[in-house]
């Protein structure tokens, strides 16, 4: 899995290609998390697991990642870790972080949500891909 | 600049068949070097995109500060017919009611310069910023219902002001309509003890000084003259509208398929005005338009203490009282004349703010003999405006005017190319204070990550749709 950050004027992209699906959602919010702080200063102290079912992928997408901004915004929640299993457009998945600190996390970006702007995801080769916008 | 079509000096218009299925023709306002700019992203595109969408009145508009954003452009407005029209979270945005007030004070440069230091310092104490800083105001929900239907007028009676703000803010502090019963759960979690937070990003508190009048009848109606201390806020709804926003683009997105709605975004997912969905849509946006009102009121409230605890006296002595308070990202019913006809329109403004002229029903009386304060906040290196709503906003751009500088360089690029020690070190040299948590961000913000504001203000009173009324140089900003 890879990911890297794309060029949006007002706003910041991330392009995430995997091997799989499950690979695919757990980088993009790898992606999006390390937009928002160091990945390395999150510790692995708490666990939580979701499940979140969508009537196609883009959809899935949209609620997985607002889903965990959710999770931070309103609970104080930063993951680090994401073991994601999907099928027929259903997510689960057991989340690894903290509590949130903003002195010790130090923010880098806030992002307010992730947009439905371009997304789409994609086969790509012998696996996949997402552009995602996030609106900061 | 391929397929657009030059209108007037400063006009210009993208024909129906710029793209499939466009209903309306796309008109953008601006010189060439900005149309240039504005060709260089995917923002014209999203011009042509919201075109596309039924029941649109007469065109599909950009303001000047026109770029690539998600759905519709930043810079955009549009305007349905209430019959066959609808209603799109993609033409409002995640940061509903994002806007900004501006408030004056009686205070000379030379006044507030001796203790400048001192102001910012008392500001940043008590304006809370960033992610995940609670506000200082706790907000059960009852309380929360209670800011969700009353805004800034609610505020003010927990003691955040005096009621004399009410009669300077649009539609007197209390945008009207709001349901807190179309919001979810998650949305009273996440507004919860942030009223009164800055937030991050574009956000801002900064001390100007009026550097210039350009209509002195009319900047003497607004109490403005040079050498005058004003403070500018810019700031928004905070999670409650990014929570909304998300929530009812689902609600949207199942509207749309089930009406086989072909949408060249799906940001741009939209209910039919009429129906239930586009009725809760708007009663909970209106929820986080008032949400917004009152967060500004609260920051307002903070920025009265800095100057009275730093300068002494009390607020009305320092004479720091609001001039207007806008939120340039919104849809509203408003009335507008099309072909002759009065029509109720359900107007969307993506960065852009309304700018009614003299006369209009939906400023405060004060004002109604001069026409309605257009507050312009600029780069932090350069200037900020107030400007004035005109007839011409009324005829071109369904009362519509800019809303900032606009973008040109992205967030990364900007954090590649620009160090932000160097700049706080550069805009300090220039008399400029700077604080904020995080250099990165300030790098971000750059005044060169953003078009210049004196091209895009000048586009929008060569274009008829504002006229200047005062210039405002930056000396102290507190960022997020």
């Amino acid at each position: 899995m890879e990911f890297r950050t794309i060029e949006h004027t007002a706003d910041i992209g991330v392009e995430v290609t995997a091997d799989s699906l499950g690979e695919l959602f757990r980088g993009a919010a790898l992606a999006m998390v390390s937009l928002i702080v160091d990945l390395g200063k999150i510790e692995g102290k708490i666990e939580r697991e979701i499940s979140l079912k969508a009537d196609d992928l883009d959809e899935l997408m949209f609620m997985w990642l607002n889903e965990i901004l959710y999770l931070l915004s309103a609970k104080g929640l930063i993951f680090k870790e994401f073991d994601v299993s999907i099928s027929d457009c259903c997510i689960s998945s057991k989340m690894i972080g903290e509590k949130f600190t903003p002195e010790r996390h130090k923010v880098k970006e806030e992002i307010k949500a992730a947009t439905y702007h371009e997304l789409g995801v994609e086969r790509r080769n012998e696996g996949w891909m997402v552009r995602v916008i996030f609106d900061v | 600049m391929e397929g657009l079509r030059k209108k007037g000096k400063y006009k210009w218009e993208l024909p129906v068949g710029y793209r499939p299925g466009m209903r309306v023709p796309g008109c953008i306002f601006a010189d060439e070097e900005l149309m240039e700019l504005a060709a260089e992203d995917r923002a014209i595109e999203q011009v042509a995109n919201v075109a596309t969408l039924p029941g649109i009145v007469k065109c599909s508009l950009a303001m000047p500060d026109i770029h690539w954003g998600y759905g519709f452009p930043i810079g955009g407005v549009a305007a349905f017919q209430q019959k066959d029209g609808i209603v799109s979270p993609g033409g409002v945005g995640f940061d509903i009611s994002c806007g900004v007030r501006l408030v004056k004070t009686s205070l000379s440069e030379n006044d507030v310069r001796v203790r400048l230091d001192e102001l910012v310092f008392e500001m940043n104490r008590r304006i809370p910023k960033g992610l995940g800083i609670k506000g200082r105001i706790k907000t059960p929900e009852q309380l929360l219902k209670k800011l969700f239907t009353g805004g800034a007028r609610e505020v003010i009676r927990m003691g955040y002001g005096i009621e004399q703000d009410l009669e300077r803010i649009e539609l007197g502090g209390v945008y009207p309509g709001a349901n807190p019963e179309k919001v979810s759960a998650r949305v009273f979690e996440r507004g919860k003890d942030q009223v009164g937070t800055l937030g991050s990003g574009n956000h801002f508190v900064e001390v100007q000084v009026v550097e210039r009048v350009f209509l002195p009848d009319v900047a003497k109606i607004f109490g403005l003259f040079e050498g005058q201390v004003t403070v500018m806020i810019h700031s928004g709804s905070r999670g409650v509208g990014h929570q909304i926003c998300t929530d009812y683009l689902g609600v949207m997105d199942k509207v749309s398929k089930r009406i086989g709605a072909e949408l060249p975004d799906r940001q741009l997912a939209y209910a039919p005005l009429g129906t239930k969905e586009a009725d809760d849509y708007m009663e909970a946006m209106t929820c986080a338009a008032n949400y917004a009102v009152a967060n500004r009121q609260a920051l307002t409230h903070w920025v009265r203490e800095s100057f009275e605890r730093v300068y002494g006296g009390n607020v009305r002595a320092l004479g720091v009282d609001l001039l207007f308070d806008v939120s340039h990202n919104i849809a509203r019913i408003e009335r507008h004349r099309v072909d002759g006809k009065e029509l109720n329109l359900c107007v969307h403004r993506k960065g852009a703010t309304a700018s009614f002229p003299a006369g209009h029903p939906d400023i405060p009386s004060a004002y109604a003999g001069v026409g309605q304060p257009v507050i312009i906040p600029g780069d932090m290196g350069t200037c900020s405006y107030v400007l004035i709503g005109t007839e011409g906003a009324m005829r071109e751009s369904f009362g519509s005017t800019c809303h900032g500088a606009g973008r040109v360089m992205s967030r990364s690029k900007a954090k590649k190319t620009i160090r932000g020690e160097e700049l706080k070190r550069r805009l300090e040299s220039e008399g400029i204070i700077v604080m904020s948590g995080k250099p990165s961000l300030l790098a971000e913000e750059a005044p060169e990550a953003y078009k210049d504001v004196r091209r895009v203000v000048d586009v929008c009173e060569g274009a008829g749709i504002s006229k200047k009324v005062a210039m405002m140089r930056p000396i102290a900003v507190l960022k997020g």
